[in-house]
């Protein structure tokens, strides 16, 4: 496979999940304490280069065709996650995931907690908050990098695709210092989802025994029909709302 | 035991999700796969496919028509 594909993916996908970092980091830093901010976010990277370092040989050493069938699972599963959520999002049918309005209430919380020292660290809160907000959201990209790196046996280009990832949205949240309210968040996750629905589909089918018509051509069908398929249900969603608008003119919100 | 909770809920929510049965079609649909290739040798590659977008439909059908 093309390594241009694999970067972009991964790009895509850790782009969405450094902005949602970012959020509760500059919501943190601004409202509490830049020190303890950085703090719990040092010691989130430290925690994920440790998981990262056991984990990362460990895959190295499994079968190729379990850790496919494995791999495939979750890229799956994690896909059609995204998939469920952009669709309900794009539809009406689920609050649109704001990045401004999370940052407001993360700033509102912030500023109602009490602020307690414990074990050298001057804010508890902020160093908390913004260890859970980073590990969280790197062990996403850890998950995307090593999965999508190990499979493809392309490291390097999982690996490049991340960084650049990592890199423009620190880059652009320092210059702002905002939440990245202009990225087009639910668009992204609805394409990260296609993509992740598409490769584990094919990984764990090809993990489970079955031969692809074309090998990893088949690829550049399974991801355009998972996007049309997805397409189709934004589509039908819409149509489904507007007859029930028409038929029963009421207020209609899914929360799930 | 509450921090244990806690941990199992944090990887059940960061694998699994909001919707369970979305996993668990993924996984019936790999099970089948294998069964039927292996077992039938049957070069199923169509079945995967199937499932993943069957899962995706009716969690959307779900999610939306359980609560008008």
């Amino acid at each position: 496979m093309n390594a241009l594909p694999l970067i972009l993916t991964v790009f895509i996908a850790c782009v969405v999940e450094a902005v949602e970092a970012l959020t509760i980091v500059l919501a943190t830093g601004i409202t509490r304490e830049w020190r303890s901010t950085f703090q719990g976010m040092a010691a989130a990277l430290v925690a994920l280069a440790v998981i990262t370092a056991a984990v990362g040989p460990a895959i190295n050493e499994l079968p190729l065709t379990a850790l496919r069938v494995v791999v495939g699972a979750l890229l799956a599963i994690f896909g059609l996650q995204w998939l469920r959520k952009a669709v309900l999002r794009a539809t009406g049918y689920k609050a649109l995931h704001d990045e401004a309005s999370a940052y407001l209430r993360e700033v509102t919380a912030a500023q109602a907690a009490e602020k307690q020292s414990r074990r050298g660290v001057t804010d508890w809160y902020s160093f908390t908050l913004a260890f859970k907000g980073v590990l969280l959201e790197g062990l996403e990209v850890v998950f995307i990098v090593v999965t999508f790196g190990d499979n493809q046996k392309n490291y390097g280009a999982a690996v490049i695709g991340a960084a650049a990832a990592i890199v423009l949205v620190t880059i652009v949240g320092i210059a702002v210092r905002a939440p990245l309210t202009k990225v087009p968040e639910n668009w992204m996750k609805l394409a990260v989802g296609v993509m992740l629905t598409s490769f584990g589909t094919f990984w764990g089918a090809e993990g489970a025994g079955v031969r692809w018509p074309g090998n990893d051509a088949a690829l550049l069908v399974v991801i355009p029909v998972v996007a049309v398929v997805a397409a189709a249900c934004i589509f039908w969603l819409n149509s489904r709302k507007a007859a029930l608008t028409v038929s029963a003119p009421q207020s209609e919100v899914v929360g799930s | 035991m509450k921090q244990l909770r806690s941990f199992g809920a944090f990887w059940y929510d960061f694998i699994v999700g909001d919707d369970w049965r979305v996993a668990a079609l993924v996984a019936a649909g790999l099970a089948l796969t294998a069964i039927v290739t292996h077992a039938a040798r049957v070069n199923a590659w169509w079945l995967l496919p199937v499932c993943v977008v069957g899962a995706l439909v009716w969690s959307l059908h779900r999610a939306t028509a359980t609560r008008k």
